[in-house]
């Protein structure tokens, strides 16, 4: 009988070797004579262990990460796949601590399944929320969606209920249902990891909205700096279209529904849901005033539901579960569970998965082990370039929408970036608004000109140039760039540049030269 | 003296092969609502850049002026008017990266290629371009080369990319 091995087939992965360890084992396993099955899941998130490769035995699966080509050899000779004795060998994964304290829901069968077999997506619970959406009225769907208080999972955590019920409110022949995959957060990448290892999560929640608004149509805008995700995604529609699940008549329902998968093209700001559609339009991607809102009136001026690709993954479950059950996870006015991204500087670094309401200090610690450096944590940045840099001070910070706003801080897509205490806050501020410069789509004045005037500033306070006036001078123009700016690109940049000054203005003192 | 061939591609109106290609490439995308990012996007991956050329032809197909074309392609970072090096190499720039050592790879490859980012090198053997987050965020720093993405990458790692791609060192 043939040994399973799982080899993830998932960006991050890759990037670490994984294509060259599955040819390894492939070669390795012939030259011995070992006959095995070799399946390339999506990935786990236990990142830091990528290339994380898995042995199936009665017991569970057995892991053993992270694996390079140089090592296969070595557990081959310890008797892999029976190499539990090896020291890259991890015992059960799903007993790894990491793991097993984690509360999963969109996650759960990533890193578990084949990413595009519809069998073990079955097998695994897929189809069971769209089977419900299907024998539920609309209505009843938009209200479990309420009920269960889900908000937006791209950054503004608005509530999701509320605008599907505006869209379902609409009594006009032509909606639609737009996935907003245009995950350009650095330190996130929960979306892309979706598309890689559950895309028919995706598939079903965005079904699921459709049938709830009466939308027959659905775009996912995903960016072009995932051409993998692309090429799952592709696959995993054709396969759906094929067993019925998209196409003229859902499962056999008499429903239309169909998904088509548009491609960005590396611009940040396309991530703002009214400039994502225009660029849907095959406009420059400038961002709309508001209103209209888009529920009223987006995409092609017609009703539209716009969410991020979490949001739409949540659904399933809570179809499934039921509201409560949903609610019942979470922390005060944040309902639910959030995939929580630890990267940049960090030990374990991945993706945590947890209902809200868990500190910042257990992420970084009890999860992520400390810094990669083995040095003191500085500064975290969280919810993307427009977050807020926390110091240590506010690590106890719980995560929940609130308690971050509380701070002048945001959760944003969920991501975490970790700095030691090498860090540069001038240089990090100096970035926020470099940044800012190269994406602004240039519609409104204060970020299109004040990110270019606020990099010239912090310039100036790094070489000490006059720094009470620059300094003061920042402050303002921050002030000026947060309430008149046109979206969040502008509005929150000041964000990251506001804190960097507020926690660490020991970095903006003037310095000696070098 | 033979007459030189003008280098600049804006000004090399397209061959009559091209001409076939590219509207093999619009005709049957043209009916699709917001076919722009989709037609622009299938030009690049023929011709490894949107020939300026293209743009009336393209204006026309859609009914819209070459100024809204024009105005799309100079919009968007990944699209480019002149074709880019043999390898295209891009590095993240974004913070997670930076938390990893981004800025010494950056000026590892200023120094070693000899050129800024939206640059080729003179021999036309590499194109260096930033780029603002991979996704791979917790096993950075990134960079992708021709397409593939690279992880965790120290400079001696970057320095073994760059000979794969025949940068002199």
């Amino acid at each position: 009988m043939s040994v399973r091995v799982y080899v993830p087939r998932d960006t991050s992965a890759l990037a670490c070797g994984a294509d060259e360890v599955a040819a390894a084992i492939n070669a390795e396993a012939s030259r011995r004579g070992i006959t095995i099955e070799l399946v390339r899941n999506g990935s786990r998130g236990l990142c830091w262990l990528e290339p994380l490769v898995e042995v199936e035995t009665t017991e569970g699966r057995i892991g053993f990460g992270p694996v390079s080509v140089d090592t296969v050899g070595e557990l081959f000779d310890a008797g892999f796949p029976n190499a539990n004795s090896h020291a890259l060998s991890l015992g059960l994964v799903e007993d790894l601590a990491w793991l097993k304290k984690q509360q999963r829901v969109c996650f759960s069968r990533n890193g578990i399944i084949d990413p595009i077999s519809l069998e073990d997506f079955e097998a695994h619970g897929g189809w069971q929320g769209a089977r419900r959406a299907l024998a539920m009225r609309p209505q009843d769907i938009v209200s479990a969606v309420t009920e269960s208080g889900l908000r937006g999972r791209g950054g503004a955590a608005f509530p999701c209920g509320i605008k599907w019920q505006t869209v379902h409110d609409q009594l006009v022949a032509q909606k639609f249902i737009v996935c907003n995959a245009d995950e350009g957060d650095s330190g996130t990448f929960s979306d892309r990891m979706i598309l890689e290892g559950d895309p028919y999560r995706l598939i079903e929640g965005m079904l699921i909205a459709g049938l709830a608004c009466g939308a027959n149509q659905g775009f996912v805008y995903l960016r072009s700096e995932y051409p993998l995700a692309r090429q799952i995604f592709v696959q995993a529609l054709e396969r759906a279209r094929e067993a019925g699940w998209l196409g003229t008549n859902v499962a056999d329902s008499g429903r239309a529904f169909d998904i088509d998968l548009r491609i960005g093209a590396g611009a940040y700001i396309c991530g703002e849901e009214t400039s994502l559609l225009e660029s849907l339009e095959g406009k420059r991607g400038q961002v709309r005033f508001k209103p209209p809102l888009p529920a009223i009136k987006g995409l092609f001026g017609q009703p539209t539901v716009i969410n991020n690709l979490i949001t739409l993954a949540s659904v399933p479950d809570i179809l499934v579960n039921g509201a409560e059950w949903y609610r019942d996870l979470g922390y005060g006015r944040s309902r639910g569970t959030l995939p929580i991204q630890l990267t940049g500087n960090i030990r374990c670094g991945g993706l945590v998965e947890l209902g809200f309401g868990v500190s910042l200090r257990e992420l970084l610690y009890d999860y992520g082990g400390g810094s990669a450096s083995g040095r003191p944590i500085r500064a975290v940045q969280v919810g993307g370039p427009l977050g807020a840099y926390l110091p240590e001070s506010q690590f106890d910070t719980l995560i929940d929408y609130e308690a971050f706003a509380a701070i002048d801080a945001m959760l944003g897509h969920g991501g975490i970036v970790v700095f030691d205490d090498t860090v540069d806050m001038t240089e990090q501020a100096r970035f926020a608004m470099e940044f800012c410069a190269i994406e602004s789509c240039g519609k409104c004045t204060p970020c299109r000109i004040g990110s270019r005037r606020g990099v010239e500033v912090i310039e100036r306070l790094r070489q000490g140039v006059d720094a009470a006036a620059n300094r003061a001078l920042l402050e303002s123009l921050c002030d000026t760039m947060q309430h008149g700016s046109l979206c969040a690109l502008g509005g929150l940049t000041p964000l990251p540049v506001k804190s960097a000054l507020a926690h660490f203005s020991e970095d903006f003192q003037p310095r000696p030269p070098a | 003296m033979k007459p030189v061939a003008k280098s600049s591609s804006a000004s090399n109106p397209l061959d009559a092969d091209m001409h076939l290609r590219l509207e093999g490439i619009i005709t049957p995308m043209a009916a699709m609502p917001g076919a722009l990012l989709p037609i622009l996007h299938a030009v690049q991956d023929a011709f490894g850049h949107v020939p300026p050329a293209c743009v009336p032809l393209i204006a026309n197909a859609l009914n819209l002026s070459r100024a809204e074309v024009h105005g799309v392609i100079s919009f968007y970072h990944d699209f480019r008017s002149t074709p880019p090096g043999r390898h295209v190499l891009k590095l993240c720039r974004a913070e997670a990266c930076q938390a990893r050592g981004a800025r010494e790879l950056e000026a590892q490859l200023v120094s070693r290629l000899g050129i800024g980012f939206h640059e080729t090198t003179a021999d036309g053997s590499i194109t260096l371009e930033p780029v603002y987050c991979l996704g791979n965020c917790a096993c950075a720093p990134t960079a992708m080369l021709d397409g593939t993405v690279h992880g965790r990458l120290s400079t001696e790692r970057m320095a073994s990319l760059l000979d794969s791609c025949g940068v002199k060192k």
